[in-house]
């Protein structure tokens, strides 16, 4: 499952960041392997998405989101 | 004594500009990083016999140089030494904030690490020891609850009494240095190197925080339950534009617009007359008090006139970017700006368009990507500023009397068409070197602090008085000296005036879409100054009494007009051609120089100048000669 297919209220954990443009600046804003993140609201149509990690909100376009590879928990 | 340099570096959001603000209250002076459009922040302050000096770099999530901001702070260290530097961490998200701390100290720098918001922290359920985090890096910690004096106080104390050369990274980090030196000599490539590198800082990060960090079970902050509407779904979308509409009314109804309307009329009927009185009676030149009465006065009032949308625009932006709300509008309208080629941050520059350009393409420079900002800059001339609504109204209700209100709203929707049309052409031609990205923090809603929103929005609002004032004043006597005279010296009439000419030279260009009349030339060729002047221009040129033609009627000026020979000189489908062109052409003299200033080039300030002409030009033929076809005249 990617970050793209999660839904409001799911918390998940980090396996992989796949390559993509972002990839440096998502690692850099804390987004590693074992991180975890809650999947909060969303804009309307349901993209971008609001996530927390590290005691801090993010948003990020679901393109970007389907590059993050994490398993529910 | 020379003053002891301080530089304060940390993450956006942090609260690092209000302790700056605190520390150094006006006595800051704000200037841009060489080749960059980012603020160069630094002040003075003397505390117990010491000056200290410090600079407030831009907020950075790291120092990777790959914004602008990163290469200004990372370039800073490059080639600085400041005394002391002083980390701020909002204390309520530490862990993502210490990874610009372990990359700074990577570089060798040694640094105060301030713990700032700890009061919203232990809200959160979070509990940091600073002893043990002193431990962990080997560098002092000190902590601040933002906007209070004592906070500030301390922080001084702490620079007045540490000597940075005393601290070394602890035996922790430099285990963890030659992890980074492990990696880095590992012959990987480059791209992998980088992310073993970040992951690696994560972990030592992450042995922090068992360390010396607790985080408990806090209940739901007000910031997720606000953020249920303020950023949810289509709620968000309602409560935005009411938003929107409410800071509009503000600006244009209540406060701004009669703040203008007033400093408007005391120009005209207190300072222009006493002015015209004194150098009556001091025996100046006959030229020189037209020159000062016609054109100085009317310029600076001109600029006057600008001034308090401008403040009360600034001051209430800056009051919701300090609440956090900026970053949910941008988050709302993503999925919007994105099928537009734009991203969500463009929104707010845009809709400023809407009120005034000026700060509109200065607002641009929020935006991420040189992509992004010089697009949004670039398009903002097409939308319709409340300087074009007079153009529109008068031409409408002239000669569409029937129609008049939708023709405006088709007006509006035009302009915004085509900016979005040219959003798109430019992002696939001149800016295709990288596709535009959405990553934006949204951080928790805070209440401002009131000396850092007074003070960006003054210095925001002094930045728009000296360049655009200086341009805009300059252009206003070029005019009067054009509209006042001729080959043959001053004259008062001004079909014989060097306006008329160049009027009836640039009408040649608009046989295409039927209003060739040298009027209309000249009423483009002053419209560059000022849209404002469009309707003026026109009035004065087709006879009317200069008094008739008030710019926010509408129907009482286009009633006297239709008694001139104007009526007869535009037929209906040239009228539309010429509000088309009026709405799309070259944005006003204070825009271009706002543009020239944040584009940082001449070349770019040509290039809107010309690319809006041409599409206006396009666009308006298009209307006449489709207009033709279609058997309409």
């Amino acid at each position: 499952m990617t970050l793209k297919d999660t839904t409001a209220g799911m918390t998940v954990r980090i396996d992989e960041v796949k390559e993509s443009p972002l990839k440096q600046r998502l690692m850099t804003m804390g987004l590693i392997p074992g991180t975890k993140v809650e999947i909060l609201n969303s804009a309307p149509m349901g993209d971008p998405i609001a996530i927390r990690l590290r005691s801090y909100n993010l948003a990020m376009r679901k393109d970007d989101a389907a590059h993050i590879q994490v398993t529910a928990i | 004594m020379s003053a002891i340099s301080v530089a304060l570096t940390g993450n956006p959001n942090t609260g690092k500009s209000t302790i700056f603000n605190e520390l150094t209250g006006a006595r800051q002076k704000i200037g841009n990083w060489p080749g960059v459009t980012v603020d160069k922040k630094v002040g003075v302050v003397e505390y117990k016999d010491r000056k200290f000096s410090v600079v407030d770099l831009p907020g950075t999530y790291s120092i990777n140089a790959r914004s602008q901001e990163e290469k200004v702070v990372s370039d800073y260290f490059a080639e600085n030494k400041p005394d002391i530097v002083v980390n701020i961490i909002d204390a309520s998200n530490i862990s993502r904030n210490l990874f610009l701390t372990v990359q700074l100290m990577e570089q060798g720098i040694p640094l105060i690490i301030n713990l700032n918001m700890m009061d919203e922290a232990a809200r959160h359920g979070i509990k940091i020891d600073e002893h043990k985090l002193e431990k962990m890096f080997g560098m002092p910690v000190t902590n601040t609850v933002g906007r209070s004096n004592k906070s500030v106080r301390v922080l001084l104390d702490v620079f007045t009494n540490t000597r940075m050369a005393n601290y070394q990274p602890s035996e922790i980090f430099k285990q963890h240095i030659d992890k980074i030196n492990a990696i880095k000599a590992s012959g990987q490539s480059p791209e992998k190197i980088d992310e073993e590198i970040i992951t690696a800082r994560y972990d030592f990060i992450d042995k922090v925080m068992a360390e010396a960090v607790t985080v408990s079970a806090a209940s739901p902050s007000l910031t997720d339950k606000l953020d249920k509407y303020l950023a949810n779904g289509v709620t968000s979308l309602v409560i935005m534009v009411a938003a929107f509409y409410l800071m509009f009314q503000i600006a244009f109804e209540w406060i701004g617009q009669p703040l203008a309307d007033m400093l408007g009329e005391w120009f005209e009927e207190t300072v222009a007359p006493a002015a015209a009185e004194a150098m009556a009676a001091a025996g100046v030149a006959d030229w020189m008090q037209a020159l000062v009465a016609d054109g100085v006065i009317v310029g600076v009032g001109a600029v006057l006139s600008f001034v308090p949308l401008i403040f009360t625009l600034f001051l209430i932006l800056s009051f919701l970017d300090g609440t956090g709300y900026m970053a949910r509008v941008a988050f709302v309208m993503d999925p919007i700006m994105r099928r537009a080629g734009l991203t969500g941050k463009s929104i707010m520059p845009l809709i400023m368009g809407y009120g005034c350009g000026v700060p509109a393409i200065m607002g641009a420079r929020a935006l991420d990507t040189h992509k992004d900002r010089m697009i949004s800059i670039l398009i903002t001339p097409f939308l319709t500023c409340s300087a074009k609504v007079p153009i529109i109204a008068l031409f409408a209700v002239m000669f569409f009397p029937d129609n008049a209100g939708d023709l405006v709203f088709v007006m509006y929707v035009l302009g915004l068409a085509v900016a979005i049309l040219m959003a798109k052409i430019l992002g696939h031609t001149v800016f295709n070197e990288n596709q535009s990205t959405f990553l934006l923090e949204l951080p928790p809603y805070r209440l401002p602090d009131i000396k850092t929103v007074l003070l960006e929005t003054w210095d925001k609002g002094k930045g728009y008085i000296i360049k655009a004032g200086t341009i805009i004043f300059a252009m206003t006597v070029v005019i009067w000296f054009l509209c006042s005279f001729n080959s043959e010296g001053m004259t008062d009439d001004m079909n014989e005036s060097y306006l008329a000419s160049i009027g009836s030279a640039t009408s040649v260009l608009f046989a295409p879409q039927g209003f060739d009349t040298w009027e209309a030339g000249a009423a483009i060729v002053t419209g560059v100054m000022a849209k404002e002047a469009v309707v003026s221009t026109i009035g004065v040129l087709y006879g009317a009494d200069e008094d008739a033609v008030d710019t926010d009627d509408a129907e009482g000026t286009s009633e006297v007009l239709m008694t001139t020979s104007m009526a007869t000189a535009f037929t209906p489908l040239a009228a539309l051609a010429f509000m088309v062109f009026t709405q799309l052409y070259s944005p006003c003299v204070t825009a271009l120089g706002t543009i020239k200033k944040e584009a940082q080039s001449w070349k770019w300030m040509g290039f809107a100048f010309v690319y809006t002409c041409a599409v206006a030009w396009i666009a308006s033929m298009l209307v006449y000669q489709v207009g033709r076809l279609l058997g309409f005249e």
